[in-house]
């Protein structure tokens, strides 16, 4: 499958920066945002992102409320928790509204990239089987 | 496993010292204090009060006294006055129906004396009538006086000079005390005295009698100063005033006069004087001021005994009391400073955790840059232009130990930070098994990274637990985080399970246990001490057991170690529950 295409959102534009370089000097497609707001922003621009990865910590709108933005308005898209300090809390709480993992940091960046993918690979999936029953249902109903 | 080892339990810790107490001078200063206001407080009334009815009782007791004084001699004055002026009218009556030239007869005299012994008794010794010259021309009485001259004596001046006379008691020719009253006649212009001699004895008796106290003591005396009773032994040392007094007795219109005075030796005395005889004479009571006052003063010593015994005891007591009190407030103040200590301790501890949290946080993310940073030159040495170049290992080198290095700082700070923030400890009814489950898969993907394998044994129905569930969590995952860091890099399996205690009554018991290396038994009592840990350096705070240790005696439960080496480890946590209300 092809390298899922990521929106890295935090408050520290050095880390989001470095880290985008690295992202794609391994081939990922990478968009970068540095508040809640500015990221549901960028998504509504691009409809084709596949997993964002998200800071816990933002002034205005915090990690949680910016994932519960996100997956009203863009439920398949699937969204890693990256938490600077460790609040197991607002991690259980970020799994329980809908995140698909969370990374403490500072993360290896190899660690990411596996989590990345794997949550690339589950939207897919989720993708795919929604397009499928949309198909079947079409296909139902046009009775053919 | 078999549970060969003792259970461990923490080590007590260090006892703080409690704060700075007050000064020794300050408590004393605080007794003294104390002591003075108990004292000044009881003796004022009790001084107040002894004061207030001594003085009404002596000046009441002094009023009876001179009451009683006046009383006494008044009456005595009085049957005094009362006999001269009737023996005067005896003799006075006799001359009046008895012609002077019968008297002279001695048989009428006699019979005339008979009868004034018979009317008013022996008082009456003897009668005589008396020429101008002097002669007693008749005698009548017991003494052989006929034709007895007294023109020479100073009586017969006097009486010869008077209608009537009434003179000074003397010894006289028969050694007891008389007077004698005479009234004068005329007879065809010839003076006549018609004399008696009066016995004064039972008179004398009666003043001598007096007795008043100890030292209470009448006596008569005259004009001169000469008594005419017996006087007080010892005599009189004192000078009677005697003009100054009569002046007084006739300026006030009392009878008698109380006054007091000093005697030559010092004591004071109280007199009360009363005229006699027109003044001639002075009926004086003597008494010793102290014996007059006798019984007051005795009163007052009384008093003043009470006074002391109670004063002292007021003191004693004021004394022991004060002590005891300031004992206990200095014992109060050393908890107040023991506890303002501690609660100053608490506060420090807890801005430290507020402190600590804050630098952790702040040092993740520069240290989360660095180490992106580091990670980005790292992936920038794979590009061709440097595969050729000497460097290239040791750079690499360089770059993986930064990322190490970075991935310590991180341990630490989140170490430090689970260590030292607030807990969120809102207690709510928890599930256990729910919690212990959300743990479990959460620490799913570390446990397969490291080859182990998280098991579970939940006894299903469990009572709600009323606790935290933060804090419990952090329990759970400290004892899983330890069993994973034991068996890193051999593997193994961990297994949690729930069930109702056996041991003990109303508690559930969460039994981690894990197929790791074990813990030697000469750690096993240090386990849960604070920064106790066997890892190597920067691996591990020590901190994580204490943290669960703390946790679970706050929630009222317990936790013990069971462990052998070569086979493993076993944590059991009791919690205890209420028991279930009908949901």
């Amino acid at each position: 499958m092809h390298k899922p295409f990521i929106l890295l959102v935090d408050d520290e534009t050095s880390f989001i920066e470095t880290m985008s370089k690295r992202l794609q000097k391994r081939e990922f497609t990478v968009m970068t945002a540095a508040s809640g707001q500015e990221a549901l922003e960028v998504m509504r621009a691009n409809r084709h992102l596949d997993v964002v990865v998200l800071d816990v910590k933002m002034p205005g709108m915090d990690g949680i409320e910016t994932l519960q933005e996100i997956k009203k308005a863009f439920p398949l898209t699937e969204v890693i928790m990256l938490t600077g300090h460790a609040t197991i809390e607002s991690a259980i709480d970020g799994m329980k509204t809908g995140a698909f993992d969370y990374l403490m940091k500072p993360c290896d960046i190899e660690q990411l990239v596996a989590k990345v993918m794997e949550a690339g690979r589950k939207k897919q999936e989720h993708a795919q089987r929604m397009e499928q029953a949309q198909l079947e249902k079409l296909m139902s109903t046009k009775g053919i | 496993m078999e549970s060969s080892t003792d259970v461990a339990r923490r080590e007590p810790g260090v006892q703080g010292k409690p704060g700075r107490e007050q000064t020794d001078a300050y408590y004393s200063l605080l007794t003294r204090r104390l002591i003075l206001t108990v004292i000044v407080v009881s003796f004022t009334p009790m001084i107040m009060v002894i004061a207030i009815l001594l003085h009404q009782f002596h000046a009441s007791y002094h009023e009876k006294t001179y009451a009683h004084l006046n009383e006494v001699v008044l009456k005595h004055k009085q049957n005094i006055d009362t006999f001269l002026k009737e023996k005067l009218a005896n003799i006075h009556e006799l001359t009046i129906t008895t012609p002077v030239m019968t008297l002279s007869d001695k048989m009428l005299l006699e019979r005339e004396l008979q009868n004034l012994k018979t009317a008013y008794g022996d008082v009456f010794v003897d009668l005589g009538v008396v020429d101008a010259t002097g002669r007693q021309a008749t005698y009548a009485g017991p003494y052989q006086l006929d034709k007895a001259f007294y023109g020479d004596a100073a009586w017969f001046q006097k009486a010869i000079s008077q209608f009537y006379y009434v003179s000074d008691v003397f010894t006289g020719l028969r050694g007891s005390p008389h007077f004698i009253i005479t009234v004068r006649r005329y007879v065809n212009d010839v003076p006549w005295v018609i004399r008696a001699t009066i016995d004064f004895k039972a008179f004398n008796t009666l003043v001598e009698n007096l007795r008043l106290g100890r030292t209470g003591f009448a006596f008569i005396i005259n004009r001169n100063g000469e008594f005419q009773t017996r006087p007080p032994l010892g005599g009189l040392s004192e000078d009677i005033r005697y003009e100054e007094i009569t002046a007084r007795l006739s300026k006030s219109h009392e009878k008698v006069l109380i006054f007091e005075q000093k005697d030559p030796s010092g004591s004071k005395n109280i007199y009360a004087v009363a005229g006699l005889k027109d003044n001639n004479w002075l009926l004086v009571l003597r008494q010793e001021k102290k014996d007059a006052f006798s019984e007051f003063n005795r009163m007052a010593q009384i008093a003043g005994l009470i006074f002391a015994l109670g004063g002292m005891g007021i003191i004693i007591m004021a004394v022991l009391l004060s002590r005891r009190m300031v004992r206990r407030i200095q014992k109060a103040d050393s908890e107040t400073q023991t506890l303002n200590q501690q609660v100053i301790e608490t506060g420090k501890l807890a801005s430290v955790g507020e402190l600590a949290a804050g630098i952790a946080h702040e040092i993740n993310n520069p240290v989360a840059i660095m180490v992106e940073e580091a990670g980005w030159i790292g992936d920038l040495l794979e590009e061709e232009e440097f595969s050729e170049n000497a460097n290239l290992e040791e750079m690499r080198r360089a770059i993986t130990q930064i990322a190490t290095q970075g991935r310590r700082c991180k341990e630490i700070t989140h170490k430090l930070l689970s260590f030292a923030r607030k807990t969120d400890s809102t207690i709510k009814d928890v599930q256990l098994n729910e919690l212990i489950s959300e743990i479990v898969q959460l620490s799913g993907q570390m446990a397969k990274s490291s080859k182990i394998t998280i098991t579970t044994d939940l006894t299903p129905d469990l009572p709600y637990v009323t606790l935290s569930p933060s804090e419990m969590q952090q329990v759970m995952l400290n004892l899983i985080n330890n069993a994973m860091d034991a068996m890193e890099k051999s593997g193994g399996a961990i297994h949690i399970s729930t069930k109702m205690s056996k041991l003990e009554k109303d508690h559930i018991v969460i039994v981690v246990e894990d197929t790791g290396p074990g813990i030697p038994e000469s750690n096993l009592p240090f386990i849960f001490n604070p920064f106790f840990t066997t890892k190597p350096v920067g691996k591990g705070t020590g901190l994580g057991l204490s943290i669960c240790y703390g946790i679970v005696e706050k929630m009222g439960g317990k936790i013990d170690v069971t462990s052998k080496v070569g086979e493993g480890t076993r944590f059991r946590v009791w919690i205890p529950y209420q028991q279930p209300e009908p949901k």
